[in-house]
């Protein structure tokens, strides 16, 4: 059955993000076993699956996040854009510049709102002057749906924000460095029903022009935002497929068992 | 895949409604054997009866609408059992449909049973509507141990119902054109008859939803067609 018809959901169908037999290792534990998956450009492509999956933990590969945690090793390879995004001359930071990320937990710098979206761009070397600043930050609040609600008080403390604002303000942060990939590591887990509901808009908003990678615990939001879908089960990926089909008739009975809410 | 949810109350939900699809399915099974018995038997009480009972079947078809309502805005039902509770809410019309037909077929016996019988028209129409409840049986078995083949086998035999329905077409031209006193019973009988045509169209519709629960997919719609009526002028090209 075909219900991609019910909302539009077109997609470019080119290849932003390739894994190639993907494994990852924690010490001896062995969290990812050989992913291959090609993520859309300009989709949101959402990762689900049990605690313990290895979801985020493959989310983290894309923008090298495990390089910050000692005992983890990664082997195969993940291209972005045909670039081999573990190769020596990669810099990680660069990269991340690249492919931002948006956490879990709201966690705004202890500066203000502007200083928070203003910091990437700064040292990343963005903006020639003030103005050219300005700019950036008051499009990258824009994007975020929260200009309006914040743009009387700049000097304010991010962190004195409520928890949706706090989030709409990081992930206006993560675009000011205008990356190309955005990874979401479960980013309405904490907000409240219509909180999530702004960032679900804004995501579907954000998909215009980044290519988007969700985790998320909520399989009705994964429904809800994503084109693409990707299902997680003890480190391997089980079946990736459009989000229409996944949910209305996948094709492996172990994500059958696991969105139809059954015991696996 | 295994068969219960974490979520127990939403296995009962499931059987509930799918209980419901069975004591409906019960209930038009014995409105269509009373209608086309009270038809042959003249029996006008039996056919009183079958009118009166169709009440119920709507009342549970309401009730089935309902409690779907309930469980997709409660449980969110995705994939088969998504598609479980779809297809209940489609048999459901299915079936109501069946009961509104069985019903008509007793509202006409009663005029019926005021005529004389037109020769050897009561056996045939017997036999249909039993062919129909057959087919009817079956498809709610089909349905519920998700039986495809069954259901599939249950679409082909609809051709049988559309070749009785074009003999009996045939044979209420033919008394007609013999005698105009047999038109009005004619034209009854002949309601009947198509009646009994669509109601085998209902059935394989509940069994192309069983194709539907199990695969996922629409069954192909080859299956051919026997219905020639609608090109009729005369008895004999039938």
């Amino acid at each position: 059955m075909n219900d991609m018809r019910v909302t539009e959901r077109t997609m470019s169908n080119d290849i932003k993000i390739a894994a190639n037999n993907v494994d990852v290792f924690y010490g001896d534990n062995h969290a990812i076993k050989g992913v291959d998956v090609e993520i859309e450009n300009k989709a949101v492509t959402a990762f689900i699956g049990p605690s313990g999956c290895g979801k985020s933990t493959f989310l983290r590969c894309i923008n090298r996040m495990n390089d910050t945690i000692d005992v983890c090793r990664v082997t195969g390879d993940i291209h972005l854009e045909g670039e081999d995004i573990y190769a020596k001359n990669i810099d990680p930071v660069q990269l991340r510049a690249r492919i931002g990320m948006v956490f879990q937990k709201p966690n705004p710098f202890p500066k203000s709102i502007y200083d928070n979206v203003a910091y990437g761009p700064k040292i990343h070397g963005l903006a020639k002057n003030k103005a050219e600043l300005d700019e950036i930050v008051e499009k990258s609040l824009r994007r975020a749906a929260i200009w309006d609600e914040v743009k009387d008080r700049l000097d304010a403390p991010g962190t004195g924000l409520s928890g949706g604002q706090q989030q709409r303000l990081c992930i206006g942060r993560a675009i000011a460095t205008a990356p190309e990939v955005l990874l979401m590591d479960e980013p309405c887990s904490a907000l409240d029903p219509i909180a999530t509901a702004q960032v679900e808009e804004l995501i579907d908003e954000l998909r215009q022009t980044y290519t988007v990678i969700i985790v998320t615990h909520s399989m009705q939001q994964a429904a809800r935002v994503s084109q693409k879908t990707a299902f997680f089960h003890l480190g391997e990926l089980v079946e990736y497929g459009d989000t229409g089909t996944i949910f209305t008739n996948p094709s492996d009975s172990r994500t059958e068992s696991y969105i139809t809410g059954r015991i696996g | 895949m295994n068969d219960q949810h974490i979520a127990s109350a939403f296995d009962r939900d499931l059987e509930g409604i799918q209980a419901q699809i069975m004591k409906m399915g019960g209930m038009v099974e014995t409105a269509i054997s009373d209608a086309s018995r009270a038809l042959e038997m003249r029996d006008v009480e039996l056919a009183e009866a079958v009118r009166k009972n169709d009440k119920a079947i709507d009342a549970l078809e309401e009730e089935v609408s309902a409690d779907v309502a309930r469980v997709i805005a409660m449980r969110g039902p995705t994939a088969s059992d998504l598609r479980t509770v779809l297809t209940v809410l489609k048999i459901s019309g299915n079936l109501e449909r069946l009961g509104d037909y069985a019903k008509n077929l007793a509202k006409r016996t009663s005029v019926l049973s005021e005529m004389p019988a037109v020769n050897g028209s009561g056996g045939s129409i017997r036999r249909m509507a039993k062919s129909v409840n057959l087919m009817l049986k079956d498809a709610l078995d089909a349905y519920i141990q998700r039986d495809v083949d069954l259901a599939e086998d249950i679409r082909q035999r609809d051709a049988e119902i559309d070749q009785m329905y074009n003999a009996l077409f045939r044979e209420f031209l033919t008394h007609m054109m013999e005698d105009p006193r047999n038109i009005t019973a004619c034209m009854h009988l002949h309601f009947i008859a198509k009646n009994l045509e669509r109601m085998g169209d209902h059935v394989t519709s509940i069994a192309e939803q069983v194709v539907y629960l199990v695969t996922g997919e629409m069954p192909d719609e080859d299956r051919e067609k026997k219905d020639r009526t609608p090109f009729v002028t005369a008895p004999d090209e039938v």
